[in-house]
């Protein structure tokens, strides 16, 4: 059955093949610490069920100081502006359904696979993506006929763009783990619960959408902010209180967080970074365009979710 | 209360600028630490934790496939595609932007535009000549102009990648929802992102009409 050790191990050996390929790239300055930043997540990938909790706990300590001490850089891009669009005029919209093909796959095999047993059910939707993938890259050898090593080299170069960055949803995650083991939800929500009227649905559906708004902008990122608020409000209130469905209580809150997003100078990405960019004089000026359109919605993701989580 | 140093080194660690990455595993390793837990076992459940939720990083198997069609010119094809829309005011040029990146991120292409790769190149410049078709527009108006499609894009992408089943937010709620053992399938959490990103284009849609009158009633 195919599930996510065989994804784990594919993911894997394309973080190894990054390594390699970068640890040769003599464009960029820095390239043993990007080769050591996805040789680890490749180690991670390929044998983190066999070197124990600390093991992995000491990739972690050294993916953060790799990224803390600014360990990794970029190379140059290895094909110039007019080739590529001169590429892009002799393919066409073609370009457009190559790309369509990862996502199709997806979809239908997440309604195809369950029941087949060929899959594990339970991961249906990355297994999927994981076909998706090696569909696409075959149709795209057929039809682009690249060099073997060129599609890796090219999502090599995409990912040392994004960089460490990459890793942290990943580190995230863990941080909000680490979060529920000591407890930080429990006393969040006994900071808000004795605020809430008793018995209000709605003042605790609003608690949580506002709250993970909010701490969204504190934190900067939805997805810091998301394990927190849903520890204190989302599953002892909304879920285990009131009987809601956990699927869209967490869907609309983790939205209602974007809403936070929009309106705070902590996520740089979004607000700070285009008004640099655009040279506007207001480098909050992003923010208040922003603000009008995220107020609204952070009340439609309330209402829905009160509506949509409690039928 | 000690417990919630963690968001402390958070708030403290973006605010002096220090690597994001860096600060987040500092916060969980001083959570931990203040929960009376020892040092290595600390470690431990960091490893622990970053290991169960590998899946939140598997969506980066798709980058060899998007790279290669990027270098074939797929930004190019974007690009292309947007600037063939002529409409005739920013707020219906926007309008038609909004559809696009919402469209795409809703598949998953997230990085196929953006606010270095489509508007500061783009959208901005187009924006700003369809407002000055008539007349010509002041310092200030320009930098409003610009700032709306900054804002487009963000709220673009943002209410329409969740409804992609393999977006790392999406991953992200169901590895903690698996944590506390409740086991939900990605596409049971993204069909309710569907009607968020409606919502998102009737608000900002009606925002981009309120801009155009405003401009159209001698704005500044």
């Amino acid at each position: 059955m195919i599930g996510l050790p065989q994804l784990y191990a594919l993911a894997g050996a394309m973080f190894a093949a990054f390594a390699l390929l970068g640890l040769r790239d003599r464009s960029n300055p820095k390239r043993r610490g990007n080769a050591a930043f996805w040789g680890l997540m490749a180690l991670s990938f390929l044998g983190g069920d066999r070197i124990g909790d600390l093991g992995n706990g000491v990739i972690v300590l050294a993916l953060a100081g790799l990224a803390g001490t600014g360990a990794l850089g970029r190379g140059a891009p290895a094909v110039d502006g007019d080739a590529r669009r001169a590429a892009s005029n002799r393919r066409g919209n073609r370009l457009f359904a190559a790309a369509l093909i990862i996502p199709a796959v997806a979809l239908i095999g997440t309604f195809a696979f369950p029941g087949s047993g060929l899959v594990d059910p339970k991961q249906v939707t990355l297994v999927s993506l994981g076909l998706g993938v090696v569909i696409a890259l075959s149709v795209c050898f057929i039809w682009l006929k690249p060099r073997l090593v060129e599609p890796l080299d090219a999502g090599r170069h995409m990912l040392d763009s994004v960089g460490w960055a990459a890793a942290l949803p990943q580190a995230l995650a863990a941080l909000g783990a680490v979060f529920a083991l000591a407890g930080v939800g429990t006393v969040v929500g006994g900071l808000i619960a004795p605020v809430l009227p008793h018995g209000d649905r709605l003042a605790a559906v609003a608690a949580y959408t506002v709250g993970m708004a909010g701490l969204t902008m504190i934190l900067g990122n939805a997805f810091a902010a998301f394990p927190v608020m849903t520890a204190a409000i989302g599953l002892p209130l909304l879920v285990k209180g009131f009987g809601g469905d956990p699927a869209p209580v967490c869907a609309l809150g983790m939205l209602s967080g974007f809403c936070g997003t929009l309106m705070t100078p902590m996520a740089a990405n979004f607000n700070i970074v285009p008004a640099t960019l655009l040279e506007l004089d207001d480098r909050y000026g992003v923010i208040k365009a922003q603000i009008m359109t995220a107020l609204p919605i952070l009340a439609v993701n309330t209402a829905l979710m009160d509506w949509l989580a409690f039928r | 209360m000690l417990i919630l140093i963690g968001i402390g080194v958070i708030v403290v660690g973006f605010i002096a600028r220090l690597n994001p990455l860096a600060v987040v595993v500092a916060a969980g390793l001083a959570t931990g630490l203040a929960a009376g837990m020892a040092p290595l076992g600390v470690v431990a459940a960091l490893g622990r934790a970053f290991n169960t939720n590998r899946y939140v990083s598997v969506i980066w198997i798709v980058l060899p496939v998007i790279g290669l069609l990027e270098r074939h010119g797929l930004q190019e094809r974007a690009r292309a595609l947007i600037a063939r829309v002529g409409a005739a005011t920013p707020g219906r040029l926007l309008t038609v932007y909004l559809v696009f990146r919402q469209a795409t991120a809703a598949v998953g292409l997230i990085a196929i535009a953006g606010q270095a790769q489509t508007v500061r190149p783009l959208v901005a410049p187009m924006a700003e000549a369809a407002a000055e078709r008539n007349a010509p527009i002041g310092h200030r108006t320009r930098q409003r102009v610009r700032a709306m499609a900054a804002a487009t894009d963000n709220v673009g992408v943002l209410f329409a990648e969740d409804v992609f089943i393999a977006i790392a937010s999406i991953l992200l709620i169901k590895g903690f929802l698996e944590a506390n053992g409740i086991v939900v399938s990605p596409f049971g959490l993204s069909v309710w992102a569907i009607p968020t990103m409606i919502a998102a284009f009737v608000v900002h849609g009606f925002r981009l009409w309120c801009f155009d009158r405003w401009l159209a009633g001698g704005a500044k």
